[in-house]
């Protein structure tokens, strides 16, 4: 059993007690212990089942790259699926359970899938559930739905906050073990401004751990004397920031960097972010990531109670946890020798090392016989005993195929295939890996680092990461690291003595991908490579006989290195059994893509502070509150909220809120806010030149003081903004653009002026919110702003399509005289800052003519009722103003504008292009948005052909019936034919081809 | 009376810095000629400072001149003086090309004050607000969030923040979030 030891644990702090709960059970921990060692301490080894057979598994590491304890944290608003137990620091209260399993832990009925295993091979989903097809859908989706996948999805709105910084440094140091320390003390010393992150709660790494165990001493001291003296260093340093529980997450381009920092992960109740998401620019990056120790492959090694040597000494040595009583070692280096150090100084019992290496280890094999541990060489494990917790091992000799000499009883096994260098966050922008032989391991290349813009290396090695595996040579290479980092970013790096380091000798690694060498193909099916996602040696090997000989189609065939720990454990053993598979060297088989983050972020802290009422902006009008005051039903229009109607009561229907606006505006007096309207200044002796440009229409010979409807395309000729243009003097002109093109259209007049026409004397200026707008539309209209100004509003003095500035009381105004709703109408613009005072001044005004504002669905019926365009509505980007009918508005005098060319190409003239028309139904029905015409006969899709379709439809209260709009073949030459409308039930609306103006087709309601 | 009032009317929120929304202040949109004489007497007439450099702002007072580009500054002056300043720029520039544009009631204007204004601000901009990175007559037009503002130091622990009056609410609840009490981040300590 696994279980608290009464001495050692240099982390925790046992006068601290902890209690939290596992699955509902209440257990206790100390402050400095993970999950896992708490978990441990417990005797809870089991933690979890397997993705694909439920199979039982236990903790298996002592960091990120644990790929078995994925448990669901907390409840409700703090509830998190897939958290690891070794990244996770234990907290008062703290709540776990286990996932993927059903009914529980220690009973799931989904382990009978292992049972199935033999029928259950790589690929399988593949082969299995491509026919027959609606199998899939009704029978196997669902089934494997059920029985696959790890934590459940939350269902509540995350209680916590998050948040980004942006922050800019010449270093940046990514990893706080010894190697990071002295990179970073390194640039520092030169002045660099630096950063240092460690992903955990502690600086120093593996180091302290491991250093005593070999004797080792830096400048003849103990290692973590060293560890303190270099803490002590960088705080005096002003230049050096260091953060603790900050992972590096993602290396960008341009030398763009995440830096993941868990704020409050282990104080939940804190004010403040859970998460914090650093968006940091560096001069260099300098990874000082360590290594991950590899598992080795041999039947049962996914049984609960067989771990990584490391991560048993690190249970022992940091949180005084030990595994089991009695645990067997197995490795082909000498590095987990240490760990039967590690357990005998605790008192614990070492049955064996089981050294696969036929010479065995060097000095530290003498330790370890020395302390009485007996050590066997050249032997490997045949077969683990035990289901859901370790209970022996066979013992065989590794150059056979299995055959057991000797069973060992025990309860944990601790094994160690070698070290692979964390070369991640090297390889996320394009650092390249060479295959070190000597080492078995895959490091990073210093020669093809990736590159900056001007093919500068901005990502640079430290330590073990660069594949340094002994201690002298590991700090030696990280202050090069850091000192080369300060240089490159343009500091002198100053000269300093590298420490001193000593300790025992080790024997060579022999790389060990199988064990036995010869394992038969039922020791193979046993012997897990992805403990994540159940891949196992056979599975690879049979990818590789199927043909996938590409690491990339191995890894989505099999699913080996998928998942939420990407293969930290599994790729390289994954990778070096394909190449044995392929019969070819590990390096031309080459490793998957290292892709951000390096362990996965929350995805809130991605998101940031955009949640809640910041989600995203909301534009608001000067009136806005007034609005919302007054039984607004808001529609969405760009980031802008406006007005759809406005409900005289809750229970007011929006049709008939609608109905009344309409009709109050034709009868009466109407207000709409239409501040949102773009307004863009253009100034300059060529400024006429440019609008007739930018217009189809001529807009140079516009007199000032008055208005003209524009249209504008693109260079493809399609009708994209339109609106009406004021000329205020001789130079000036004021441009309004729909809601929507103000940024879009402003945009596009300077890409032109910046560009193309840049000798050109125009200025634009971008004055939409200056000024909130408000219509005042209705017969009533003048009457009502006669009795705020004395200026003369009368026809002669401003007629239709005119402009004056007039002031009401004290408001400076401007008012227009045009009209989108065909009744006598002013569009006045007045400051934003007294636009809400104005607005509450009409609406006194206005009260004896029952004054009414009108939202955004009453203006669209009205302008219908009119049969004026809508961009958006009549437009969607395929367009062109001929197709409108709106020839009128196209200049024939001019030589060109911005899209003349494109509409004289063929398909642009041809007279099959459908044309406008107003559509009336035959029984008064309200056609449905964008219904289709229908034509005789079926296209070559079998579909039925169509002849037209209808951009806009209402309910016209004006004339008690449905009116639309539409774009017909031939329309305009059709008038009076009845043509049928498809509706969604199948059957068609007749409907008659009329003129698309509705209402006053004289305009004699508007220009009085 | 219609009295003009700014957006939130002088909202503010007292976090571990304080945000306030700082209310009217006049602003000019000028365009033209950067470098030449008239442009230069000009600023110097409407605001009383001198034409500022790339990324500048040059303030007196309750005056002040912003680089926007190289072709636009933005005039600040207090907002019942923006007649008479357009008045002083019209009359420097007659016979030049440019423009001049009243851009008062466009705008919100927001003072973040505090000790750790900096990180504020780079908790929504994408600026290295570090301590000699960025200071006082400095000006930056850059994204907060996800809107279009612009941002100065009024002092070592004073930063002011404008953006459109559309999203005044916004911005406030930005730095209103930012400056919660635990955010601290100690970045510029």
């Amino acid at each position: 059993m696994s279980t608290r030891l009464a001495t050692g644990g240099r982390l925790v702090n046992k006068a601290h007690a902890m209690e939290f709960a596992f699955n509902g059970k209440r257990l206790k921990g100390f402050e400095g212990d993970t999950l896992a060692s708490a978990l441990l301490a417990n005797d809870q080894m089991l933690v979890g089942r397997s993705f694909k057979y439920h199979r039982p598994r236990g903790i298996v590491a002592s960091g990120g790259e644990e790929p078995n304890g994925l448990v669901n944290m907390g409840r409700g608003e703090t509830f998190e699926p897939n958290q690891r137990v070794t990244t996770t620091e234990l907290f008062d209260g703290l709540e776990a359970t286990s996932q993927n399993h059903w009914p529980s832990l220690e009973f799931d009925v989904g382990a009978v899938n292992a049972k199935l295993s033999r029928f259950l091979p790589a690929g399988f989903y593949y082969k299995m559930f491509i026919h027959p097809r609606p199998l899939w859908k009704h029978v196997y989706e669902p089934f494997i739905r059920q029985s696959a996948g790890l934590g459940k999805a939350p269902k509540d709105k995350d209680g916590d906050k998050y948040e980004h910084l942006y922050a800019f440094f010449d270093v940046v140091v990514i990893g706080g073990g010894v190697a990071g320390l002295m990179a970073a003390r390194a640039a520092g010393a030169s002045g660099a401004k630096v950063l240092l992150m460690e992903q955990t709660a502690v600086w120093g790494g593996r180091t302290p751990v491991d250093g005593p165990l070999y004797d080792a001493t830096v400048n003849d001291g103990p290692v973590d004397k060293f560890v303190d003296e270099l803490l002590a260093e960088l705080g005096e340093m002003s230049n050096v920031t260091m953060r603790l529980r900050m992972m590096g997450a993602g290396v960008y381009d341009h030398g763009y960097l995440l830096g993941y920092e868990r704020v409050n992960d282990h104080k939940p109740k804190a004010k403040g972010p859970r998460h914090r998401l650093w968006r940091i620019r560096a001069g260099r990056i300098v990874t000082a990531t360590g290594a991950i120790e590899r598992p080795l492959s041999f039947a049962g090694n996914d049984v609960p109670g067989v771990m990584l040597a490391s991560a048993v000494r690190d249970y022992v040595v940091n949180y005084g946890v030990s595994v089991g009583d009695r645990t067997v070692v197995v490795t082909n280096n000498d590095d987990a020798y240490l760990t039967a150090l590690a357990l005998k100084a605790a008192g614990l019992d070492v049955p064996a090392i089981i050294d696969a290496r036929a010479a065995g280890a060097g000095a530290l094999a003498e330790k370890a016989k020395a302390a009485g541990i007996r050590v066997e060489t050249g032997k490997g494990i045949a077969s683990v005993k035990g289901g859901k917790r370790v209970t022996g091992v066979g013992i065989c000799a590794q150059a056979g195929e299995g055959a057991v000499t000797e069973e060992i009883a025990c309860d944990a096994v601790a094994m160690s295939g070698g070290w692979s260098p964390v070369v991640h966050l090297w390889s996320h922008c394009g650092g390249k890996l060479l295959w070190d032989e000597t080492q078995a391991m895959f490091r990073p290349d210093p020669e093809k680092a990736p590159t900056g813009a001007a093919g500068e290396a901005f990502v640079s090695t430290a330590g073990t990461a660069s594949g340094e595996m002994e201690l002298g040579a590991v700090l030696a290479d990280a202050e090069d690291a850091g000192r080369a980092a300060a240089k490159a970013v343009g500091k002198t790096p100053k000269k300093a003595e590298k420490p001193k380091a000593e300790g025992v000798q080790s024997n060579v690694i022999q790389p060990i991908w199988m064990m036995p060498q010869g394992a038969n193909v039922k020791l193979r099916m046993k012997s897990w490579l992805d403990y994540q996602n159940d891949v196992k040696v056979s599975d690879v090997q049979l990818a590789a006989r199927e043909g996938y000989e590409s690491v990339e189609h191995a890894k989505r065939y099999t699913t080996l290195g998928m998942a939420t720990d990407q293969g930290k454990l599994s790729n390289i053993n994954g990778l070096a059994i394909l190449s044995d598979a392929l019969n070819q060297p590990i390096p031309q088989t080459g490793t998957t893509t290292f892709r951000p983050p390096y362990t996965p972020i929350s995805m809130a802290s991605i998101a940031g502070e955009a949640r809640g009422e910041i989600f995203q902006p909301l534009r608001k009008t000067p009136m806005h509150d007034w609005h919302e005051a007054n039984g607004a039903y808001w529609e969405p229009v760009g980031h802008w909220r406006r007005p759809y109607t406005f409900r005289q009561s809750p229970g007011e229907e929006i049709g008939a809120a609608v109905k009344r606006e309409i009709n109050q505006t034709r009868g009466s007096l109407g207000l709409l806010d239409a501040s949102t309207l773009g307004k863009l200044i253009v100034k300059g002796p060529d400024a006429g030149r440019f609008l007739d440009m930018l217009y189809t229409n001529m807009m140079s010979t516009l007199k000032p003081g008055r208005c003209r409807y524009g249209l504008m395309c693109n260079e493809n000729g399609f009708l994209m903004d339109d609106g009406v243009v004021a000329r205020l003097d001789e130079d000036t002109f004021l441009c309004h653009t729909t809601t929507g093109g103000a940024d879009s259209i402003h945009a596009h007049m300077e890409e032109w002026l910046q560009t193309e026409w840049w000798d050109w004397k125009v200025y634009v200026a971008n004055v939409t919110e200056q000024y909130a707008q408000i219509g005042v539309v209705g017969p009533n209209a003048r009457k009502t702003l006669e009795k705020l100004t004395d200026a003369d509003l009368s026809a002669e003095a401003l007629p239709f399509m005119a402009w004056q500035d007039i002031e009401f009381g004290d408001v400076k105004a401007r008012v227009f005289r045009i009209s989108f709703s065909g009744e006598l109408s002013y569009e006045i613009a007045v400051p934003a800052s007294q636009g809400r005072a104005f607005w509450d001044q009409l609406l006194e005004a206005g009260k004896e003519f029952g004054v009414m504002p009108y939202g955004t669905e009453a203006l669209h019926v009205m302008r219908a009722e009119k049969g004026f365009i809508m961009i958006g509505d009549e437009t969607d980007g395929t367009v062109i103003p001929q197709d409108l009918g709106m020839d009128w508005a196209i200049s024939k005098k001019k030589d060109d504008y911005i899209g003349k060319r494109a509409q004289q190409r063929s398909h642009m003239a041809d007279p099959e292009r459908w044309q406008l028309v107003g559509l009336q139904t035959v029984d008064g029905s309200v056609l449905p948005d964008g219904a289709y015409c229908v034509a005789e006969g079926d296209n070559a899709n079998g579909q039925r052909n169509v002849q037209g379709r209808v951009t806009s439809t209402y309910y016209s209260p004006t004339l008690d019936r449905g009116i639309a709009m539409g774009l017909v073949k031939h329309g305009p030459d059709r008038m009076g034919e009845v043509i049928e409308f498809a509706k969604v039930d199948g059957t068609t609306v007749p409907t008659k081809i009329v003129s698309a103006v509705f209402y006053d087709p004289e305009g004699e309601k508007q220009n009085v | 009376m219609s009295k003009a009032v700014s957006a939130l009317q002088g909202a503010v929120y007292q976090g571990y810095v304080e945000v306030r929304e700082v209310g009217l202040v006049g602003m000019i949109t000028l365009r033209g000629d950067l470098s030449s004489a008239k442009m230069k007497k000009a600023v110097k007439d409407a605001c009383g400072v001198d034409l500022p450099g790339q990324r500048e702002i040059a303030v007196a007072g309750d005056k002040g001149a912003a680089w926007m580009s190289p072709d636009e500054l933005l005039l600040m002056v207090p907002y019942e003086g923006v007649g008479d300043a357009l008045a002083a720029i019209e009359a420097a520039l007659s016979g030049e090309h440019f423009l001049a544009v009243n851009v008062s009631d466009a705008r919100a204007v927001f003072q973040v004050q505090g000790k750790a204004a900096r990180e504020i601000i780079a908790k929504l901009c994408p600026v290295d607000m570090a301590p000699g990175a960025f200071e006082p007559g400095m000006i930056r037009r850059t994204r907060m969030a996800q809107i279009a503002a612009a941002f100065w130091m009024v002092d070592a622990e004073t930063i002011r923040v404008v953006c459109f009056r559309s999203v005044a609410e916004y911005a406030f609840n930005l730095l209103k979030d930012a400056a919660e009490p635990g955010g601290e981040t100690g970045l510029f300590a």
